[in-house]
């Protein structure tokens, strides 16, 4: 198969599914469009990473396809997949919303594709209006119950990401001034372009056009402390949205951030922008902390796990070398695959106890004996303990910031995973082990479709064990040629050994 | 060094860019001192009239021909689509000024000076560092910084939805004004599609509005307070 075909699969087959089942209007008919063009997009991201060792350029220019885009498509088609079986069970929970699915369906092939096109754009503008598109598409996801909480949620994050994020055309806008120094007035801003043009560019444009890009996409990235929209719109979007906007869209403004420190180190003026990355990250990790240790919501929990982990990202690239740029990638798709399970756990025990709150949901071993054990997993793999594959890349990550400038960032890291290891987990605890308390009241139990259903299991439990699989393979071995991979990435990225 | 078409002007060219520039900025605090939600919107819809103004003679004095069209579309979109879509929310809610102020008028005027000023000297320490000496530069830099600044005290400061929604325009607006000024070169194509963009922005924003309005019933954000924690 060409690269063509391959990037014409990729983005076509979303597309069509939003086309298709738009004009068709049909509930089921949209569950399996969809579902069968998630498929046919996993099949073709899987290997893309692997094919596209040389970068190669498409519709003149304005996509690339290079290593780094092809981890972040790929970790994008796993969590669509993911998703897109688990929203089939999720979603027809409520009859209610059925005449809506199509609409829900079309948006969420939709937010795939922008997710999907996104890490592949070449010019920068036109990058900053791909991630502008994931914002306005997954807006109206977010809001999709149309509840007071949901459309509160959307709202705060429409403006909230819409505002930082014009920070970074700002960014943007500086950077090709820069550039002009360079190439003259009129020239094509790629992220080859300006990697090229960043060692004679004017230093205070660079670093300022960094720091204002760092600031706009970190907000989309959820990076503390511009995270706020983040707990609202992955706790009130429904689960399998939810595991979209955690597990695909963070990493795809993430790209950005690193493509721009690419720029800055091949100008030799990392010092400054790398220090920032990792202010940022242990400020997510130190959030993600504080959050998680007082949650008393299930989903807010997930979201706060999401600030944790992408301050965890930015300290692997912060700390940079090709041990924390393989290390982040690696923990780029652990994450794609870990947190997608800890959604939909969440939103099987939010149908079953008619709660959100951590404190109704007890005794989950006895009612979901399967499902509830793999939510379990997810959560020991989430919080970085072996056998896990997040527990090799925060491993690496760690060394490679060990000995470095920025050993208080690893040793603040170290401790502050500790913290967030207990504090999850003494959730976990609690609802699995605790009883309900004394007083004789009725469990706020309703009546859903049991596990042992069938129906059930296939897609609601399903998505939770499909995960689980790479995940312990990823923790036991890392295979030698993602390795060779990564450094492939690190070298493009010019980080030093 | 480039040779910069703002370094290079004939003293008409430069005064007409200066009056114009400024006269965004003066607009722009027309907007953070006015409670008056239609106001708001009437000096917005006049600042992007004169961003369209500028990309023409940016146009004309550079000699690039697609700045006509981004002159017209400006005008277009930003100048006439995007007030006619706003002014239709105003219509359909029953909130004509802005009702809970965080700080008075004047004070929200006073620190939007101070922004300037801070803008100022942001523009004055990176054209010294970068040896261009062009008060148009330094004036394209200052207003770009300033209403950036001012636009998010506006986010800061107003509640109502219609408010904040200017005050993301805004942003962009002082933006889309120093582009203009510092890199007219930019391509085309991106400046066509952040128009468009923002065409389909507001579009959402307005049907936001509306599920705000009929699940919330009300569009201020005061009231949007379910969520902490």
């Amino acid at each position: 198969m060409s690269m063509a075909a391959r990037i014409l699969v990729l983005l076509l087959s979303p597309a069509l599914a939003v086309v298709l089942g738009l004009a068709v209007r049909r509930a089921r008919f949209s569950e399996y469009l969809n579902l069968a063009a998630s498929v046919a997009v996993l099949l073709v991201a899987l290997p893309l990473p692997f094919v596209a060792a040389r970068p190669t350029t498409f519709l003149d220019g304005y996509l690339l396809v290079d290593p780094l885009g092809a981890w972040v498509v790929m970790c994008v088609a796993v969590v669509y997949l993911l998703s897109s079986i688990y929203a089939i069970g999720y979603m027809r929970h409520d009859a209610s919303r059925k005449a809506r699915l199509p609409l829900f369906y079309a948006l969420l092939a939709g937010f795939a594709l922008t997710m999907l096109v996104a890490p592949l754009v070449n010019s920068i503008g036109v990058y900053w209006i791909a991630i502008e598109l994931t914002t306005l598409v997954s807006t109206f996801l977010v809001g999709f119950e149309r509840n007071a909480e949901s459309m509160e949620a959307a709202w705060k994050y429409i403006i909230v990401v819409s505002s930082g994020i014009s920070l970074a055309l700002l960014g943007t806008t500086l950077l090709y001034w820069g550039g002009t120094f360079v190439y003259g007035e009129t020239y094509q801003l790629t992220w080859a372009s300006l990697v090229h043009a960043a060692p004679q560019m004017p230093p205070v444009l660079l670093k300022m056009g960094f720091l204002l890009t760092l600031i706009g996409y970190g907000t989309k990235v959820g990076l503390a402390p511009m995270h706020t929209w983040l707990p609202d719109a992955h706790s009130e979007g429904p689960a399998p949205v939810s595991a979209m906007l955690s597990g695909a869209l963070l990493n795809t403004a993430m790209v950005g951030i690193v493509r721009f420190l690419a720029a800055t180190d091949a100008a030799g003026q990392g010092a400054l922008p790398h220090a920032a990355l990792v202010i940022l990250g242990v400020c997510s990790l130190l959030v993600g902390a504080l959050f998680i240790v007082r949650q008393r919501q299930i989903k807010r929990l997930m979201a706060y796990s999401s600030v944790e982990h992408m301050g965890v990202l930015a300290l692997g690239f912060g700390f940079g070398g090709t041990l924390g740029v393989a290390g982040a990638l690696y923990h780029m798709i652990n994450h794609s695959l870990a947190k997608p399970l800890l959604f939909f756990g969440a939103g099987n025990a939010m149908h079953r106890y008619g709660s959100k709150r951590i404190d109704d949901m007890r005794g989950v071993w006895r009612m979901f004996p399967v499902s509830g054990t793999l939510w379990l997993c997810g959560a020991v793999a989430i919080t970085g303990a072996p056998p896990f594959g997040l527990f090799l890349s925060e491993f690496a990550i760690l060394r490679a910031g060990w000995g470095g400038p920025y050993l208080w960032a690893a040793i603040a890291m170290l401790v502050l995973l500790i913290v967030i290891f207990v504090a999850f987990l003494n959730h976990f605890r609690a609802m699995y082990l605790a009883e309900y308390p004394a007083d004789p009241g009725e469990p706020p139990v309703r009546a859903v479709p049991m596990e042992r259903d069938s129906w059930y299991a296939g897609w609601r439990v399903l998505p939770m064990a499909l995960p689980l699989v790479p995940l312990l393979l990823l923790g036991v071995w890392w295979p030698a040629s993602w390795t060779a991979l990564f450094h492939t990435i690190a070298n493009a990225l010019g980080a030093h050994p | 060094m480039n040779a910069m078409l703002a370094t290079h002007l004939d003293p008409l060219a430069a005064s007409l860019f200066s009056l114009l520039t400024i006269a965004s900025l003066l607009l722009a605090f027309v907007m953070l001192g006015s409670r008056w939600l239609k106001d708001y919107m009437l000096a917005f819809a006049a600042q992007s009239w004169l961003i369209g103004m500028l990309s023409a003679l940016v146009g004309y004095y550079g000699g690039y021909r697609e700045l006509y069209w981004v002159a017209l579309l400006t005008v277009l979109f930003r100048g006439i689509v995007l007030p006619w879509l706003i002014l239709r929310i105003l219509r359909r809610l029953n909130t004509a000024r802005e009702l809970h102020e965080i700080l008075s008028t004047s004070t929200s005027l006073v620190i939007g000076a101070a922004a300037v000023i801070f803008a100022l000297v942001v523009a004055m320490r990176l054209t010294a560092d970068l040896h261009i000496v062009s008060n148009v530069v330094v004036l394209a830099l200052t207003v770009m910084f300033s209403m950036k600044l001012i636009g998010f005290l506006m986010l800061a400061l107003r509640h109502e939805a219609i408010s904040q929604i200017l005050g993301i325009l805004v942003l962009e607006n002082g933006i889309f004004l120093g582009a203009q000024i510092l890199v007219p070169g930019m391509p085309l194509m991106i400046e066509l599609v952040l128009l468009f963009d923002l065409l389909v922005a507001v579009a959402c924003f307005g049907v936001l509005v509306r599920y705000l309005l009929t699940h919330i019933g009300s569009t201020s954000s005061r009231d949007l307070r379910r969520l902490t924690g």
